[in-house]
């Protein structure tokens, strides 16, 4: 298990290098083509570079943080019990701590579903994990703004729980006539 | 210096040190691992960064906004609500991107629905999400995600 996982990584790291090495290759023929532009292009790339330098370090700090503190035991302790509004909101707090991308979720919510955790929550969390994270949040703010991020996470909110209203109910359409036979 | 990154900085500051006070090998823990995290991040971060001053020096806003912006019509805003879709990148990074799309002249609407596309649905993650939920739970959460993406960035787009 562990060998595996050893392996995988540097594959991953190793595909993102080659990719920084073609985008650099791509962007220094740019310059070299276009050298009248390069001055835009250069301060433009140094501008976001400054803008992202500022917040990563703490955003990952953040992150680690989670890790440490918010245990998968306390997600699915939590998760699994409470149905209704207060399982809803509970869904979109503890979707928007933890951390990592969403394909890591997924065998988190498969032991919530054994476990019998309702299928609106589950969207629910899944939906806040996906786009409504903290850390994620925070690097809204720093690009795009207080009014943006506010209006994005309210409608968010209000999409995603209807949506998993819908998916519960639609769910639950397929299997109930089955059931009862 | 912006408040923003002055905001940001001191809360995490704060939560680091509270962290700290309450226990301090698991702060220990959490500092590895963000640091490893942030150099695994790092060169995804400056393919991104490189992207966006290639965009911002080379595409004149008009060409943008032919694309994704006023211009564009219906057919710009779906294709970029299925390169969402279809994109498989860090989605803390999708915000660097969104706002560059911004500067150069793409309205808020496609913006906001590239941001939600990305980061809810993942054509790349679907056989994962197929293996562990069941194709009907995935294609629901998935296609509904999709058009509710378009609804949010209609919203956006029609109040900010």
């Amino acid at each position: 298990m562990k060998n595996e996982k050893k392996d995988k990584q540097p594959k991953k790291g190793k595909k993102n290098l080659i990719g920084l090495g073609f985008i650099t290759l791509i962007f220094v023929i740019v310059l070299k083509m276009f050298p009248s532009k390069s001055p835009a292009v250069i301060s433009a790339s140094w501008v976001y570079f400054k803008e992202m330098m500022v917040i990563l370090p703490a955003i990952m700090i953040l992150m680690g943080l989670f890790v440490v503190w918010v245990s998968k035991e306390i997600v699915i302790k939590h998760l699994g019990e409470r149905s209704g509004i207060k399982g809803m909101l509970i869904a979109f707090v503890l979707g928007a701590l933890p951390t990592g991308p969403l394909y890591v979720a997924f065998p988190l919510v498969f032991g919530l579903k054994q476990k019998g955790a309702s299928i609106s929550n589950i969207v629910i969390f899944l939906s806040a994990w996906a786009c409504i994270k903290l850390p994620q949040e925070m690097v809204e703010l720093q690009f795009l703004g207080w009014k943006f991020m506010v209006t994005r996470l309210v409608l968010t909110i209000i999409f995603v729980t209807i949506m998993g209203i819908i998916v519960e109910i639609l769910t639950k359409f397929e299997y109930e006539p089955i059931n009862s036979k | 210096m912006n408040h923003t990154m002055i905001f940001i900085n001191s809360f995490v500051l704060v939560c680091l040190i509270v962290s700290f006070l309450k226990d301090k090998t698991k702060t220990k823990k959490a500092l590895k691992v963000a640091v490893k995290s942030f150099f695994k991040m790092l060169p995804m971060v400056l393919i991104i960064i490189i992207f966006i001053g290639l965009l911002l020096g080379l595409m004149p806003p008009e060409k943008i906004s032919q694309f994704i912006g006023e211009q564009a019509g219906w057919g710009g805003f779906l294709l970029i609500a299925f390169i969402g879709a279809i994109m498989h990148i860090p989605s803390l990074l999708s915000f660097p991107l969104a706002a560059s799309f911004l500067e150069d002249g793409a309205a808020i609407a496609p913006v906001v629905v590239f941001i939600t596309t990305l980061t809810m649905i993942g054509i790349v993650t679907l056989p994962l999400e197929i293996k562990f939920m069941g194709k009907k739970f995935t294609l629901l959460r998935n296609g509904i995600s999709f058009i509710f993406a378009l609804c949010i960035a209609l919203i956006m787009g029609a109040i900010l």
